[in-house]
């Protein structure tokens, strides 16, 4: 099982890292990024502050394994990584990233929107909306 | 015992993330109808996996001392 989860916010180093570590694999024609950042979201004039996200992992681990197989068989990929931030992300910064990488560009698309989707949809996370006022509300995805 | 697991908005509920029963001839719908009444969770959308599998909640299936079920209130990833 790749690693999925990461403690706090995803930084940018690490995401260009991650892209740097691909310069070697030159079988590789495309790749595409999503990045899914916590959004200053204003609910009855309080604003969103930090999310924190807990998940159920061991269930999490099983169901993100049939999704990289599912999307391997789906679509011709090279490679693929997808993480997610677990404890809490500030607004403004990254706590989801997919990135997606094979010979051609077409590809790579179709797979990440499946991929955002289907872990939007399918693993057990859960995010609590902070509040400046340190109050909050359980996030739900729309 | 079975080890119940209580996340996000459920945990909030039951004040723990964790508590373990003691399972005699009860089915899953038992216990849950036991859980609910317990924590006032029956206005709740909550999800229901059993050993990391997801069921269904009206589930007559067998639960066993070494079973890990879990109250998942809805997913929100991304």
């Amino acid at each position: 099982m790749k690693k999925v989860f990461i403690d706090g916010p995803i930084s940018p180093e690490f995401i260009s890292e991650s892209i740097r570590k691909h310069q070697t694999k030159t079988d590789i024609g495309a790749h595409n990024i999503f990045l899914g950042q916590v959004r200053a979201d204003v609910v009855n004039n309080k604003t969103v502050a930090a999310i924190d996200f807990t998940c159920y992992e061991a269930m999490a681990n099983e169901i993100l394994t049939d999704i990289r197989e599912k999307a391997f068989k789906t679509f011709n990929l090279t490679c693929m990584h997808i993480y997610h931030s677990l404890g809490t992300v500030k607004a403004g910064e990254i706590c989801f990233f997919v990135f997606v990488s094979a010979k051609h560009s077409s590809e790579v698309y179709e797979a990440t929107q499946y991929l955002v989707d289907i872990v939007k949809k399918k693993v057990p996370l859960f995010g609590k909306e902070i509040f400046e006022d340190e109050t909050h509300q359980w996030k739900t995805n729309k | 015992m079975a080890v119940i697991k209580y996340f996000g908005a459920v945990a909030e509920i039951t004040q723990c993330t964790e508590e373990h029963i003691e399972v005699k001839n009860e089915t899953l719908s038992d216990i849950l109808e036991h859980l609910f009444k317990k924590y006032e969770l029956q206005q709740l959308p909550i999800h229901i996996a059993l050993n990391a599998n997801l069921v269904s909640i009206e589930a007559e299936t067998a639960v066993a001392n070494t079973d890990e079920i879990a109250l998942l209130p809805p997913f929100a990833g991304g």
